[in-house]
C-alpha cells in the first residue's frame, strides 16, 4: 500500500538524519529512487523549488514526494513520517533535560555544546555566504559584477536593519523587494 | 529560572499555534534561518524562552535527529505548555511548507523558472544571511567566556566551515570535552 510506503519511508528518513536540511538529502535520493518516486533531475529541479519555498527542506521535499506519489493523503503521510521521529525524541529528550538540566554533568556538556552551537551557525554564514555572494564560485571579474553588488547592499541592509531591531519578516520582505528591485534594473 | 508562563496555562496554545505558523512561513533557507525569528517571536515578543536557553535548544536540536527547525519548534512548545503546546508548535511550523507545496507541485515548472520569483530570493538570501550574522552575535554574547570556550568556538568553526566535518561529530566532541572540563574543575577544588 502506498500510503504505508511513503509513512515508512520517511519516517526511516526522519529518523536517521542528525543536522537537516540537505544533511538529508542523500538518504532522502537513495529511498526516492529505489522507490522509482522521483528521478535525478526532477531531485535537483525540486532543491531549487525548496529553496524558494518557506519551511523545513525535509517537510519540503518529504510533502513533494508524497503528492506525486500518493495525492493529498499521501504527502500528508509522508510529512507524518518525516516529522514523527523528532517529535517523539524531543519529547524525551525535552522531560528528561528538565530532570537534569541542573546536574552538574548537563551543565558540563552545556558549557562545550553552547560554544560549538556559535561556532556552527558561524560556519553556516561561510557556507552560506558562498551562495549568496559567489553562486558560481570566485573568480577574477566576480567583485564587480551585478549580481555580487546587489547581493552585498542587500545584505548591508539586512545588517543596518538588524541593529536598528527592526523586525526580520520585514527585513526579509524589504530583501525580497530589493531583490526584484535590483533583478529588473540590471536584468542579471 | 521562573518563566513568564506555567506550564499548565491553557491560553498559551493558541499564541504557540500562530507564533509557529509565523515562523514556519518566513522560514526560507531551512535550519539556522530560523532562529532570528524565534529569538525575536518566542522570546523577545512572547518570553517563553530566553536567549540562553535558545542557545541550548538549538544545540538538543543538533544533536537529535529530524530538522532543526521541527525539532526547536516542539522542544519550545513543550517548555511553555507540555505535550498539547509540542503538538500545535510542530503543527504550526509544519503547515505553511506543507500548504505550499501542495499548492505548488501541480505548478513546479512556472515556480523554478519564474524570473521574479528567483530576483526575490536572490534578495531574500542576502537577508536571511544577516539575520543570520545577527543571531550568531547574539548567541556568543550568551557563551561562557573562558579560554576553552574560545578554542572550541573557533575549532568548530574551523572544522565545519572549512574541513566538512559533520555537525553530529563536532557536537559530541564539544559536549565530552565541556564534561571533561568541568569535572576536572570540580576534582581540582576539591
Amino acid at each position: 500500500m502506498i500510503y504505508l510506503e511513503l509513512f515508512w519511508t520517511f519516517l526511516k528518513i526522519g529518523a536517521f538524519t542528525f543536522g537537516g536540511g540537505y544533511a538529508m538529502l542523500p538518504l532522502i535520493q537513495a529511498e526516492v529512487r529505489a522507490h522509482g518516486w522521483l528521478s535525478a533531475e526532477e531531485l535537483v529541479d525540486f532543491i531549487a523549488v525548496s529553496e524558494s519555498t518557506p519551511g523545513p527542506f525535509a517537510v519540503n521535499i518529504s510533502t513533494f514526494v508524497g503528492m506525486r506519489a500518493g495525492g493529498l493523503f499521501g504527502a500528508f503521510c509522508a510529512t507524518f513520517g518525516v516529522v514523527l521521529p523528532s517529535f517523539v525524541i524531543i519529547l524525551l529528550v525535552a522531560r528528561c533535560y528538565e530532570k537534569f538540566r541542573e546536574s552538574r554533568a548537563v551543565r558540563g556538556c552545556m558549557s562545550g555544546l553552547k560554544p560549538a552551537v556559535v561556532g556552527l551557525i558561524a560556519a553556516a554564514v561561510i557556507s552560506t555566504g558562498q551562495t549568496v555572494f559567489f553562486p558560481a564560485g570566485i573568480s577574477a571579474g566576480v567583485f564587480t559584477s551585478p549580481a555580487f553588488l546587489c547581493s552585498a547592499v542587500i545584505f548591508a541592509a539586512g545588517i543596518l536593519l538588524s541593529v536598528k531591531k527592526v523586525h526580520p519578516i520585514i527585513i526579509i520582505v524589504i530583501s525580497a523587494v530589493l531583490g526584484i528591485g535590483a533583478g529588473v534594473l540590471f536584468g542579471l | 529560572m521562573e518563566k513568564i508562563t506555567s506550564r499548565q496555562d491553557r491560553s498559551q496554545l493558541l499564541p504557540l499555534f500562530l507564533t509557529f505558523l509565523k515562523i514556519g512561513a518566513f522560514t526560507f533557507g531551512g535550519g539556522y534561518a530560523m532562529i532570528p525569528l524565534i529569538q525575536r517571536e518566542a522570546g523577545e515578543r512572547r518570553g517563553w524562552i530566553t536567549e540562553d536557553e535558545l542557545v541550548e535548544i538549538t544545540a538538543i536540536a543538533e544533536s537529535t535527529p529530524g530538522p532543526i527547525a521541527v525539532n526547536t519548534a516542539t522542544f519550545t512548545g513543550y517548555q511553555v505548555c507540555g505535550v498539547p503546546g509540542a503538538l500545535l508548535a510542530t503543527v504550526g511550523v509544519v503547515l505553511p511548507a506543507f500548504a505550499v507545496i501542495v499548492l505548488v507541485s501541480s505548478a513546479l515548472s512556472f515556480f523554478s523558472g519564474n524570473q521574479i520569483v528567483k530576483y526575490a530570493f536572490m534578495g531574500v538570501r542576502a537577508g536571511v544571511l544577516a539575520l543570520i550574522v545577527k543571531a550568531v552575535v547574539r548567541m556568543y554574547r550568551q557563551c561562557p567566556k573562558n579560554a576553552l570556550s574560545y578554542v572550541i568556538m573557533a575549532g568548530v568553526f574551523i572544522a565545519a566551515g572549512f574541513l566538512n566535518v559533520s555537525a553530529l561529530l563536532l557536537i559530541l566532541l564539544c559536549a565530552l570535552l565541556g564534561l571533561f572540563f568541568t569535572l576536572r574543575k570540580r576534582g581540582e577544588r576539591g
